[in-house]
């Protein structure tokens, strides 16, 4: 059967090239997922916690399927199953009776709740039912955490970043204490990998670290030996409780810099913790400020380990420079990993030529011109992109290398360039939580993958075929 | 802890009971209701019925009008190949934003609709309403009038919100949408001898193989609607002698307004497993009543089983006296894979669907072995309880249930709509009983710590089962 050719969002009905005016006024292959999926990621990080989207069920199913396909472990989220009934009278009688048979299946130790459009457009009083709800079983039961997502404001970030908010303001306890070797990390939507190392860099700078969420094993857990409802580990509520007592939070995330609003914020006006507002540690320049805050919130020196890693990472770096020096990049996903990224490949020689996220940013010009060295004046920068306008721009630019999720492969396969993939979803490889980025380990373990992409290339499109490069 | 040793430590929910059935109960069984709020459903909303059922007629424009989550978790996720366009393999959305769930969505919808159709060129385009249209009252009716008349191109609403009944609404909604393309094609040159096929959505080539057995005994295809699907095969279907419906749950309303208004009798049939792919081709060649037809079928259909039965033997070997268990859509597919399965040796301990209906179980409970569990419109816990309670092999299902198998050191079979691998047809059933086998029977299982603990009666196996019937009991 002979098949269209070429990506599906440059060919007509007929299969030819499409022609004239782009649209402009509907969105094509989105490059954002909705705020409830944050929320969703953030509450299985939790212990014990079961999410719970209020509204209908589709949207629950949706999110649990893609969340599967890049974790590849159970994902059980509830929904209050809304039929036209409630979407007209309101959802209380639904919530109520969900909450119920959530409780009786799973027994959480937390019910973690999400509003989506629907719930949040006929105006449910969320936080009402809550209240409703425990004083009608006198505050038995497991408690209940709300956080507003509604899908027509904001991206999956926006849920993510909003979600961990609403959980410090719900549980953090006031105290007079601080303890100093206690730090809370509040990290970016990661890889499980990724938390996993921040915990274990926190331990190197002999740190107590309560990190917020922590899906790490929640999403990435064991073979398991029978079955459990809700998978094993994540943030206890107890340590949540405990955050105000804290020599200081990182808080992990170029986009929350700025946000008066963000959790460690919060933690810094209400209960006097310090608040780091740092990027991803990706890359040694971002590296080296987050070690740097560890080292003055520890009062430790860089672990030798770590310096090691940071060696060889030079190394590294110096070995392969010649083979992504004065490459093109283009980078695409959530705000905050779009700019760590943008630090790294400038860091190494590659020039990110395209920087596209699907979310309106404030300042997001000026968020990736304070990481890219060199101005960007040779720069797209799309905020609001979807995958389409990413895909015109690349054409025109002609990277030579795509960093971001499996939604960047029509693109790479159009312009026979590879796809490094890094953030979410990945669905079209194994290990996506595995992969690692963070810190000069994850630097390096990314660094590696993005020469050996681009040596692959050459390899694979070299006439001659070496097999000694 | 959370943690569950014994089935019985996982109780299905009271308002679930009826819908748990085990052959030789003599209970009453309940289906085709709304699923409990909080039971955790692996069922999904009436929009995504309707988007998965339209999704691979590729010359259409598929756009969904709501906020951006509902069309970016469809994006390009069904397994349904088109042998031409790939204009369905787009995600397109209007992305609402709150100005416009305050103000109204219509401007927008109507701008991106003619835009998408000057740049696409669709041969019609599909408007698929979502939950927060649906509660804003969109006139999405009068936007496609509008631009149908503007563009020339039809433009059909799909009346979908999320939270309009089940997924099955959404099927039916599907099928409205589509009919209002049929009776619009000329049919003149159709021969008598001519079928459509109706809910066999062309999984990795699927729709082609089975177009060719029909082709090859001289039954003409007029169009496989929803499969490798054009509009204009759609607009001509009605010129077609009769329906052959596959999955019955998506595509028995189409079928129902084809016999009502063209007169075009239907028969369920399933392409999956030798028996059934064999009595599909039958039901269509008896239908005509041609004897030369009917030879031909007999022909076709020797020749295809003696060119893949001895590849099945092989397989059968190695899977026989194995327990499967069974979670998909709709019935009428559970119910083709137990003679599927009993064909390999195999034996179907668990069969549950998403969307069945009555008449579907029905069937399903006469096939089924005594002791087997049928369960309707379940979920994560409850399935993994009967995994655990019927000691599976091997589970059947979608993306959703993969995990718990694997968690339980389970094997595994992909067979939903995202599967990239064709299970239909004669060649197909050898592809199915390979990727059974190939699963089932991996040496990884041994490392599994279930099957470890069992293998190596390792004292922990029988030491946790008090404490967990006591977590059971507490719960």
């Amino acid at each position: 059967m002979s098949m269209a050719k070429g990506n599906p969002d440059t060919l007509t009905a007929d299969g030819c090239k499409t022609e004239g005016a782009l649209p402009a006024s509907a969105t094509r292959n989105a490059c954002k997922l909705c705020t409830p999926l944050g929320a969703a990621m953030v509450f299985k990080g939790i212990r014990g916690c079961l999410p719970f989207l209020h509204g209908s069920q589709g949207c629950a199913t949706y999110i649990r399927r893609y969340m599967i396909s890049h974790f590849r472990e159970p994902v059980d989220i509830a929904s209050s199953s809304f039929s036209e009934d409630d979407a007209i009278f309101g959802g209380a009688r639904n919530f109520a009776q969900g909450v119920d048979n959530v409780i009786r299946q799973y027994e959480p130790e937390l019910i973690g709740v999400a509003t989506t459009c629907l719930s949040e457009t006929i105006g449910d009083n969320m936080l009402g039912m809550i209240k409703e709800y425990q004083d009608k079983h006198n505050g038995d039961g497991p408690p209940l955490v709300h956080v507003s997502t509604p899908a027509y404001t904001g991206t999956h970030s926006d849920g993510y970043y909003s979600a961990i908010r609403e959980l410090v303001k719900a549980f953090v306890k006031p105290t007079r204490i601080t303890q100093p070797r206690m730090v809370n990390i509040l990290p970016a939507m990661m890889s499980c990998a990724d938390l996993r190392h921040l915990r274990e860099i926190c331990a190197m700078y002999e740190m107590d670290a309560t990190i917020l969420p922590d899906y790490s094993s929640t999403l990435e857990g064991s073979s398991w030996d029978c079955y459990h409802k809700i998978s094993p580990g994540g943030t206890s509520i107890e340590d949540v409780a405990e955050m105000g007592s804290a020599a200081a939070s990182i808080e992990i995330g170029h986009t929350q810099a700025g946000d008066k609003n963000s959790a460690a914020s919060w933690l810094e006006r209400e209960h006097g913790v310090r608040r780091d507002a740092l990027g991803w540690p990706l890359g040694i320049r971002l590296s080296d400020q987050f070690f740097a805050a560890m080292a003055a919130i520890s009062d430790r020196p860089m672990p030798e380990q770590l310096a090691d890693e940071r060696g060889r990472l030079v190394d590294a770096y110096v070995d392969a420079h010649k083979y992504v020096s004065g490459k093109r990049a283009a980078i695409f996903g959530e705000p905050d990993m779009v700019v760590a990224l943008a630090a790294f490949m400038s860091e190494i020689g590659v020039r990110p030529v395209i920087c596209a996220t699907g979310a309106k940013v404030k300042k997001w010009k000026e968020l990736l011109a304070s990481e890219i060295e060199g101005g960007t004046a040779d720069i797209e920068i799309l905020s609001d992109s979807d995958h389409a306008k990413l895909a015109a721009a690349a054409r025109e630019l002609k990277p030579d290398i795509i960093l971001g999720s499996s939604k960047g492969y029509p693109l790479a396969r159009e312009l026979k360039i590879p796809l490094v993939r890094i953030g979410f979803p990945i669905h079209d490889r194994i290990g996506a939580q595995r992969m690692l980025s963070v810190g000069y380990r994850g630097t390096m373990e990314l660094f590696d993958r993005v020469a050996n992409a681009l040596l692959e290339g050459k390899q694979d499109f070299s006439e001659t075929g070496y097999s000694y490069l | 802890m959370n943690s569950v040793n014994t089935p019985s430590s996982i109780r299905v929910l009271d308002d679930r009971t009826a819908q748990v059935w085990e052959k030789g109960s003599g209970k009453e069984f309940v289906c085709d209701k709304k699923s409990a709020a909080g039971s955790v459903t692996q069922r999904a909303c009436a929009f995504c019925g309707s988007r998965v059922v339209l999704y691979p007629i590729a010359d259409a424009l598929h756009i969904v009008h709501g906020p951006i989550g509902c069309a970016v978790y469809n994006w390009d996720i069904r397994g349904s190949l088109s042998s031409g366009s790939q204009l369905n393999r787009n995600s397109f959305s209007t992305d609402l934003a709150e100005k416009e769930v305050i103000f109204g969505g219509e401007k927008k919808l109507k701008a991106s609709l003619i835009e998408l159709i000057n740049f696409y060129k669709p041969k019609a385009a599909f408007v698929y309403s979502t939950c927060i249209v649906g509660l804003i009252g969109d006139d999405v009716e009068a936007v496609c009038k509008q631009v149908t008349k503007e563009t020339g191109i039809q433009c059909i609403q799909v009346d979908s919100p999320g939270f309009k009944g089940t997924k099955k609404s959404g099927y039916q909604a599907a099928c409205e949408a589509a009919y209002k393309l049929v009776g619009t094609g000329d049919t003149s040159n159709i021969s008598k001898y001519s079928i459509n096929l109706l809910g066999e959505f062309n999984i990795a080539g699927e729709a082609w193989m089975i177009r060719q057995y029909f082709e090859k005994i001289g039954i003409e295809v007029v169009s496989t609607i929803t499969g490798d699907g054009r509009v204009d095969d759609l607009r001509r279907c009605h010129g077609a002698k009769l329906n052959l419906v596959q999955c019955s749950g998506s595509m028995t309303h189409l079928s129902k307004l084809l016999k009502d208004d063209y007169d075009i009798p239907m028969e369920r049939v399933s392409f999956f497993g030798f028996e059934d792919t064999a009595r599909a081709i039958y039901t269509a060649a008896e239908h005509f009543g041609d004897p030369e037809l009917m030879r031909r079928a007999e022909e076709l259909v020797r020749e295809e089983i003696s060119k893949y039965a001895p590849k099945l033997k092989q397989y059968k070997k190695r899977l026989k006296g194995k327990k499967a268990a069974l979670y998909v859509g709709g019935a009428f597919k559970a119910f083709s894979l137990v003679l599927a399965l009993r064909a390999l040796g195999m034996k179907t301990v668990l069969a549950g669907t998403q969307t069945g209906s009555a008449e579907d179980y029905e069937q399903l409970k006469e096939i089924c072995d005594p002791g087997t569990v049928i369960v309707d419109d379940s979920n994560p816990l409850e399935l993994a309880k009967f995994v655990l309670e019927k000691d599976v092999d091997l589970f059947i299902g979608g993306v959703k249930e993969r995990p718990i198998a694997f968690k339980l050191g389970v094997a595994f079979c992909d067979h939903n709509h995202e599967r990239k691998i064709p299970l239909a047809g004669f060649e197909g059933m050898v592809h199915f009983a390979e990727e059974v086998a190939n699963s089932a029977c991996s040496p990884i299982w041994q490392f599994a710590p279930r099957r470890q603990a069992k293998a190596l009666r390792l004292p922990e196996a029988e030491a946790t089962t008090p404490l967990a019937r006591e977590e059971g009991g507490a719960a």
